[in-house]
């Protein structure tokens, strides 16, 4: 078979699934360092209280941007870079399934975002409503560019909807023989599941927006009760989305935390059959809770109950995952290379996390925490050290495979415990904001939050900084990085991956490979 | 591409690089664009056709080269390079294409019930809320909605109007509805007809596909026929339902929640019916001129039979609670 295209062709005609892998990763990273940036502007304005740097307007664009760049441009491709580059090699497939289409879905991006980002310099700025855009700020009072955000978001749903129906069909169709499902790599089960969480959830995210389209350009009423309809419609609908949307951000996290822990620490996973089922009640359980983002908007008591209660049920699949790492570090031997630093810190961070999020499940207690910084604080340990985190781990888990050239393991250790000091500094601190009632999305504060507000931004710029370590590790690994051809990278790594050549040949499977 | 020698197992095949992918995030990217300056220009005085040229040439693209994307797959496929493994692909593509479409429709449905079950009754006062009391005092909710929260506290607020919203906020409610008008209006009543000729459409479809398993080409392209013939006079209708709705029953987009949901749900029904009719005809114009299809491989044929039979129970759906219910 043919080997790659030479010049730009390669990338704009790609069809190989590892080349389209690499332009997603790469995309996500330019993404990640974008609305890395815009997270640095909110840090600084907050760096002491007053309004020194931006003005309130912009701070709102600089907060809105910042989520959603992070969100559909950072962690989702670059979860969806994975899934092309490792899935079809993890099952034993020659390529995706629909190979062109796949290249659309990639395309389709870098247009979408471009689109995004030029909402900055339209006149009355990007948008400032805030990543959850509720109406009507993102329908009445909304800025112009409000509309390219609108098509914008159309642009991200069908990329997302073709890559997710990829993914589904390479992994029911493009097995080798004897790959059953449950011999599949935990990270082909998690995202499979969320894959089908993708395909339901982001057509639902489109009917939202063409309703604000239509009540802002056509004179529909769904989200204003002047002409019977409701602005909380528009959260039901909103966070119908966004709950799945939060578990099509972590799943894929699990599935590559439950494919390195085991590798590091020389045992099988503990309990993968609890961890499939496990997963897919998480996956069931996001489309029955969504209404706990919303306890405070005046729900009937029943509601609140019931979300309540549906909610914290989540607690359960998610504790029996994290059971099962530890179980399966104890009396492991354990070695602490960096991939497995940073799994590491997720299961213990990304429990932090969760436990946070149970707190807030609490209908009573989160009338207190409400969109107050323990929420940004909340979801920062579940985005940044569960997805954020256990996105690096793979980088450097798989680079080796990837191009044949080792990293630096001290740069790479150097790089996680500054991102983990930082992390930490930045958003630990936010939960005693949050308690002590300072509300997010603001410039200025009341100055008793001052001292911490101030650690928080040192962390976030601390954070910042590791990440530019990671960036030049990852270029000075591809270029400069001592040559490996072992096959297998790591002792006692398993799967299809490591039977194989590194760097991993143009096409992988011409034939598909036996599975014991 | 080689066969597979006995006792091995078959080759992969993987298509060929192509540059209709790139070009048709190009258009889709120009219609996105387009749309957005277009519909951002249409409320500032000097808006004129001009400011929509991006949309038309985007969508002029991306039918162009939908065009040369399928027309290439399909010549592909009679070259015999698809392989059995590949066709598995489409079809599991496209079911879960129409899963995606459910959901999509499953937004407006549930928009349409949670405003039916809750949003509507909580304003005129249900609950424990206040809404009725301060803000909309008069409003009485029934469905369909005909006098809107606005119309009852007598026209648009001030904080309305403050906004960027297009009429100028103004969301007044219907002269009349088009709701279920008794057993004996039944044959005066359109809906009835539409729902007719669609579920025979979808039955004629299933004769189509039925023939065309026989090898019968004669009757494939018979049935086929008057399937697109059904679905083309349902279009017809539905404008004609739609002129009575803005001429004679003042239903506008912006009459309130009512005309809202009504507009949305048959309106992206009826884009669809127009979506699945365009499918069909080419899949028509595939037989009658080039012959296409086998009675064993008609996926083309076979996709576009799922999607209009996933039109016709939405619009069982849509009868129900929007007309009927």
């Amino acid at each position: 078979m043919a080997g790659p295209d030479k010049g730009f062709s390669r990338w704009l005609l790609a069809t190989n699934h590892k080349d389209i892998g690499i332009l997603y990763l790469w995309f996500s990273f330019a993404m990640f360092l974008l609305g890395g940036s815009f997270a640095m502007v909110i840090r600084a304005e907050l760096f002491q209280p007053g309004l020194q740097l931006v003005d309130p307007n912009f701070f709102n664009q600089m907060t809105t941007m910042h989520g959603l760049v992070m969100v559909f441009g950072a962690i989702m491709p670059a979860f969806v870079g994975l899934a092309n580059y490792m899935i079809p090699i993890m099952i034993g497939a020659p390529d995706m399934a629909l190979p062109r289409m796949n290249n659309l879905s990639f395309w389709i991006l870098p247009f979408a975002f471009a689109i995004l980002a030029s909402s900055l310099f339209m006149e009355g700025g990007a948008p400032n409503f805030g990543w959850t855009f509720y109406a009507p700020l993102s329908t009445t009072y909304a800025p112009p560019s409000v509309t390219f955000f609108i098509f914008g978001v159309h642009l991200m749903g069908i990329s997302s909807i073709m890559g997710a129906i990829n993914i589904v069909a390479t992994i029911f169709n493009l097995r080798a023989p004897g790959m059953t499902l449950m011999k599949m790599p935990l990270f082909v089960w998690t995202w499979l599941i969320t894959a089908f969480l993708l395909i339901a959830v982001m057509p639902v995210l489109a009917g939202a927006v063409t309703m604000m389209l239509m009540d802002i350009h056509f004179g529909t009423s769904f989200f204003s009760a002047a002409g019977g309809g409701d602005p909380v419609l528009f959260q039901h609908i909103f966070w119908f989305f966004g709950h799945p949307e939060v578990y099509i951000i972590i799943l894929p996290a699990f599935g590559v935390v439950s494919e390195i822990i085991p590798t590091f620490s020389r045992k099988p996973l503990f309990g993968y059959a609890s961890m499939v089922y496990a997963t897919a009640a998480i996956a069931f359980l996001s489309f029955i809770v969504w209404a706990h983002h919303m306890f405070t908007v005046g729900m009937p008591l029943v509601g609140e109950l019931y979300f309540m209660w549906a909610t914290m049920l989540i607690a359960v699949p998610t504790a029996a995952k994290v059971f099962n790492w530890i179980t399966t570090m104890f009396k492991g031997a354990l070695t602490f290379e960096t991939p497995m630093l940073f799994c590491i810190a997720f299961v213990f961070l990304f429990t932090l996390g969760g436990l946070t999020g149970l707190m807030l499940a609490i209908a009573p207690a989160d009338m207190q925490y409400h969109d107050s910084y323990f929420v940004v604080a909340h979801f920062h340990y579940t985005m940044v050290a569960g997805a954020i985190f256990s996105i690096s781990a793979s980088v450097y888990y798989w680079l080796p495979k990837w191009t044949g050239r080792m990293y630096n393991e001290t740069m790479g250790k150097v790089h996680f415990w500054i991102a983990f000091i930082g992390f930490n500094l930045t958003f630990f601190p936010q939960h005693f904001l949050g308690l002590a009632g300072m509300p997010r999305r603001i410039p200025d504060y009341s100055i008793q939050f001052a001292d911490f507000n101030m650690i928080s931004s040192i962390g976030a710029f601390t954070y910042g900084l590791a990440q530019l370590i990671f960036l030049f590790n990852i270029i000075r690994t591809i270029y400069f990085g001592e040559k490996t051809t072992e096959e297998q990278t790591w002792e006692s790594a398993r799967g299809l991956e490591w039977t194989l050549p590194s760097p991993l040949p143009f096409h992988t499977f011409e034939r598909p490979p036996a599975i014991k | 591409m080689a066969l597979p020698k006995d006792g091995e197992t078959p080759r992969y095949y993987v298509p060929a690089r192509s540059s209709m992918a790139i070009f048709s995030a190009t258009a889709l990217a120009m219609i996105a664009l387009g749309a957005a300056s277009g519909m951002n220009a249409m409320h500032s005085a000097d808006a004129s056709g001009s400011d929509w040229l991006l949309l038309y040439a985007g969508l002029i693209a991306l039918a162009i080269v939908l065009a040369c994307w399928f027309s290439l797959t399909i010549k592909e496929n009679i070259k015999g390079m698809n392989s059995e493994q590949l066709k598995i692909s489409y079809r599991i593509g496209m079911q879960w294409f129409i899963f995606s479409e459910v959901m999509f429709f499953a937004a407006f449905f549930g928009v349409l019930f949670y405003v039916r079950t809750l949003a509507g009754p909580w304003l005129s006062g249900e609950g424990a809320g206040v809404m009725n009391t301060l803000l909309w005092p008069g409003f009485d909710y029934s469905w369909p909605l005909m006098d809107t929260p606005q119309d009852a506290i007598g026209g648009v607020k001030e904080q309305a109007k403050a906004g960027f919203l297009a009429n100028n906020g103004e969301h007044t409610g219907p002269q009349k509805n088009l709701s279920w008008p008794g057993l004996d209006n039944l044959f005066h009543w359109l809906p009835f007809w539409n729902t007719t000729l669609l579920v025979l459409s979808s039955i004629w479809l299933e004769f189509a596909h039925h023939a065309l398993k026989k090898n019968k080409r004669t009757a494939f392209n018979f049935w086929l026929g008057l399937t697109l013939l059904f679905g083309f006079v349902f279009v017809y209708l539905q404008y004609l339902e739609y002129h009575e709705a803005y001429v004679d029953y003042g239903l506008y987009l912006n009459s309130g929640i009512y005309g809202a949901t009504f507009f949305m749900l048959t309106g992206f029904h009826g884009f669809h019916v127009i979506m699945g009719a365009g499918i069909l005809t080419v899949q028509f114009f595939r037989s009658v001129m080039k012959k296409h299809f086998t009675k064993e491989d008609h996926f083309g044929f076979e996709a576009a039979s799922w999607y209009w039979h996933f039109v016709d129970v939405v619009w069982i759906f849509l009868v129900a609670v929007v007309y009927v219910y």
